[in-house]
């Protein structure tokens, strides 16, 4: 008997005091966290593993040289490498970047690439809106057109 | 200042004197026809923006704030969308009953309706065992749910209406038990008498602690027959079975959403009625100057008052406990609230004959 | 036994629960065999989400496979790729220093403690209260920003490399984590106060699905699973690696078996955490965060194996190897899919809905149990 009735106001006190906690988170309304997305831009941190892009300074100059390193880095063949022979003012052939082909689709935004290249010439964006309305803009060419590598850059 | 009971009574004497007998009553009646399902349609919408506004900021998010401002027509553009639904029928169904069974919910929620008294005089119909009709009426929506679980013809919605039809049954005895101590103190059964043998005090002060356990007992009791949780196994969607409404799609399912709204303000008006006085306001002993202060808050404003702050208490419940399951429900009502509430009832009595209440 | 849906001989029916339900965390089919209330038997269906990763890990070399292993038991990234890096570091005998050390460890109790924490809100979300699944977003949501920060991903962190980490911790993490630290612990409070001490959780929880100490070592449960009923398993005490040889904390058994036992393993496990994020945070050691490698990784010939205790149990790594750049053979022995095979055991006898509390202790993330 005394057993019965001690479940009961146990019980009643815990159901209580739960219900204490969902009022107090009622109350406050300063406790409420959501981030009113697309209202208010969200800050990204800078180490943030959005799209990988290619740095090109004010003389539209890139620091690839077509050395491949992420290109074998990559584990599921999402970066492709063209290269062409470019002539130096000696007259020796070297070889440069032609196209950097990026597929956005396949990324898994894993860092490897980055990691690889030994010029840092490519580094992680800070976006994470990728949606697009046809497939092709996914396939991306990230060396500007018209660029070349800057001096001095092996 | 104007009262609501001085406007029905001008628009009755204006329809008897201009109209001949029948037809003033058959107007009145199609008046209050409207004014019913009219009060429906609006409690409906606001019921539901309220659930979702409090179940937002106890759960620490904002809820609707986009669709009209604040997020008040949210509702409406739910509306518009089950409406649009298509409204399928199963194959095999007993079309009949499946077709009948969400009107059959709605109707007995509707004919509750006619004895509660809304503010001071403001009662469509007030008959001498108000509280007895209510308590037999709403054990006819169990009638509608175990039409629907069956004409679905589909085992879930058989095994779900089952089990709600059980856990209703079962609950009302304890609410029963609970209506009957405190027409115990009253002495009678009609609404009118019961509001107004409040004029010095609501009965949870005056009849102390038996009022008070029943108070709690009737709440959980009609917590459990209105499905909400945390007794709502009938139409949980993390369990097996969705319920006896997993068939109904479209206008069909948004009545039986209705009707479960409705029933929850019924049953908090009547609990806002029998325990906290109605219409009336709050008074307290005889302290004349006190009472005379709170009688300028118009009455009706008293009655909304206590019935939507039990609908928030409610509502507060579905959102911080977890579902009880089927054997714990009717364990809890058969060992624990019945014979409590049994108990309470010879306590009761004992109180009113002794006259220990104030 | 492959059942049919229908009706058996015996009256019974026998119905699908899945792949697309809500809680089951993850394309899990379950084949229930019941009669009226009752289960009579439970038989999972796996496969929905198998993606032939260790047949994939053939071709990656031994930098790339890592990243595969974050999207097996997602909620565990960390620990499965610390796992791997481990295992490489092993065959190469490669030494890791002291400070990517003290960071690996810091990062996986940080991760023990986002998983227990979504593993209480489903919990919860499964029994029927739906209120705690956002309060323990909001604390996880935390530790996503401060993992952002550091390792610039918040579900799939591919920060571990054999050798050390892939980047030095960001210079506001110890301050991030220490003021994460003070509002964590009083929400734990919170935790015990809504849902811990509630008598409908209780009798949803006490008395259901018990597992005996010899079942769970036969089924080989390992995790919380196995503490709850009894077993030492901690890989943590039992084969200390990186610096939890050094660290006090305690191994958290307890002896009933049945669901609301493990829900207590959990919690005390994420009190343990903290205090083990507590003895580290301050003491970070200076250093190097990554051992010099060569820039291609070739592990001799042979086979090794290494474990990991993740949020679900014990993970272990097996590559057997043969010379080259890429791996033979991988093997990953997940926990889940132990612990999902006494599922039927724990499951005969109660009804439907103590099915569904079964399932939501004993932490099951489907993609860990498909691979």
């Amino acid at each position: 008997m005394k057993k019965y009735l001690s479940d009961v106001f146990g019980a009643i006190g815990s159901l209580l005091k739960g219900m204490k906690l969902t009022g107090y988170y009622f109350t406050h309304h300063k406790e409420i966290i959501t981030q009113e997305y697309p209202d208010k831009k969200i800050k990204l941190p800078e180490r943030f593993r959005g799209e990988v892009v290619m740095t090109h300074d004010e003389q539209n100059e890139h620091a690839c040289t077509g050395c491949t390193a992420c290109e074998l880095a990559c584990p599921n063949g999402t970066i492709k490498i063209i290269t062409k022979f470019d002539v130096t003012p000696e007259g020796k052939k070297k070889k440069a970047l032609d196209t950097f082909i990026y597929h956005l689709e396949l990324c898994t935004m894993c860092n490897l690439c980055v990691e690889a290249c030994p010029t840092d010439a490519i580094k992680m964006a800070q976006n994470f809106e990728h949606s697009v309305y046809d497939r092709s803009q996914l396939t991306k060419k990230l060396n500007n057109p018209g660029s070349k590598i800057r001096e001095g850059v092996e | 200042m104007i009262s609501l009971a001085d406007i029905t009574a001008a628009i009755n004497h204006w329809l008897y004197a201009t109209l001949p007998g029948w037809a003033a009553l058959l107007v009145e009646a199609v008046i209050v026809g409207i004014a019913a399902i009219t009060l429906f349609a609006v409690l409906g919408l606001v019921l539901v923006f309220m659930e979702r506004k409090v179940s937002a900021y106890m759960q620490v998010r904002l809820g609707p704030n986009r669709v009209g401002p604040g997020g008040t027509l949210q509702t409406l553009a739910d509306t518009l969308k089950l409406a649009m639904k298509e409204g399928l029928t199963p194959d095999g169904a007993d079309k009949f009953l499946f077709n009948l069974a969400p009107y059959v919910v709605i109707i007995a929620a509707m004919l509750i309706l006619a004895p509660i008294a809304f503010a001071k005089g403001f009662q469509i119909w007030d008959l001498n065992i108000g509280i007895l009709y209510v308590s037999a009426v709403s054990s006819l929506s169990v009638i509608g749910i175990l039409m629907a679980g069956w004409a679905s013809n589909n085992k879930y919605s058989l095994l779900g209406a089952m089990r709600s039809g059980a856990q209703i049954v079962s609950y009302e005895l304890s609410a029963g038990i609970s209506v009957v101590s405190i027409v115990i103190l009253t002495g009678s059964l009609r609404i009118s008498d019961i509001v107004a043998s409040q004029q010095d005090g609501w009965w949870i002060f005056k009849g102390h602690i038996p009022a008070l356990i029943s108070f709690v007992i009737f709440i959980i009791a009609v917590t459990a027959e209105t499905n909400r949780a945390p007794f709502d196994l009938a139409e949980a969607e993390s369990e097996l079975t969705a319920g006896f409404h997993t068939e109904y799609s479209g206008m069909k399912f948004a009545l039986f959403f209705l009707a479960e709204y409705v029933n929850i303000f019924i049953v908090c008006a009547i609990a806002a009625t029998l325990y906290l006085g109605g219409w009336m306001p709050l008074h307290i002993g005889h302290w004349a100057a006190f009472n005379h202060v709170m009688d300028y808050i118009p009455s009706s404003l008293w009655f909304w008052g206590k019935t939507f702050f039990l609908i928030f208490v409610i509502m507060w419940f579905r959102w911080t406990f977890p579902r009880l399951r089927i054997d714990q429900l009717l364990n809890l009502e058969w060992k624990y609230l019945l014979p409590i509430s049994m108990v309470n009832l010879l306590l009761m009595a004992l109180i009113a004959v002794e006259g220990w209440y104030l | 036994m492959i059942e049919e849906i229908g009706t058996t001989e015996a009256g019974e029916l026998v119905i699908n629960m899945g792949p697309q339900h809500p809680s089951t965390h993850g394309v899990l089919h379950l084949i229930i065999t019941i009669s009226g209330e009752t289960i009579k038997k439970v038989e999972p269906h796996l496969g929905y989400i198998h993606r032939s990763i260790e047949k994939m890990c053939e071709s990656l070399s031994y930098r790339q496979f890592i990243y595969v292993t974050s999207r097996m038991d997602y909620l565990s990234s960390h620990i499965n790729n610390h796992g791997c890096a481990l295992c490489v570091e092993k065959g190469m005998q490669i030494e890791v220093p002291p400070r990517a050390q003290v960071i690996r460890v810091l990062m996986d109790e940080l991760t023990r403690l986002a998983s227990h924490q979504l593993w209480w809100g489903a919990m919860a979300m499964d029994v029927g209260a739906l209120t705690p699944f956002f309060h323990a977003f909001r604390e996880r949501e935390a530790i996503n920003d401060i993992m952002e920060e550091t390792c610039g991903a918040r579900l799939t962190m591919n920060y571990m490399v054999p050798g050390g980490v892939m980047a030095d911790l960001h210079p506001r993490f110890a301050e991030r984590v220490k003021e994460f630290m003070r509002f964590f612990r009083s929400k734990m409070d919170e935790y015990d106060e809504l849902v811990t001490n509630n008598v409908i959780f209780k009798s949803r929880m006490q008395g259901v699905g018990y597992l005996s100490r010899e079942n769970a070592i036969s089924y080989g449960c390992t995790g919380p699973t196995g503490r709850a009923s009894g077993v030492s398993c901690d890989m943590r005490k039992i084969a200390p690696y990186e610096v939890y040889g050094r660290l006090a904390f305690n191994e958290i058994l307890q002896t009933e078996g049945d669901c609301y036992a493990r829900y207590l393993v959990r919690m005390a496990e994420m009190r343990q955490s903290l205090s083990i994020i507590d003895q580290l945070i301050d003491n970070i050691p200076e250093g190097d965060f990554q051992a010099k490698t060569k820039a291609v990784l070739k592990l001799p010939k042979g086979e090794f194996y290494s474990r990991v205790e993740t949020a679900r149990g014990e993970f272990g790594v097996y590559i057997i190897s043969e010379g080259g750049t890429t791996p033979y053979r991988i093997k990953f022995r997940s926990p889940g899919f132990s612990n999902l095979s006494a599922l039927d055991h724990m499951a005969r006898g109660h009804k439907i809905g103590d099915l569904v509390a079964i399932m939501g202790t004993l932490d099951l993330v489907i993609p860990d149990i498909d691979r």
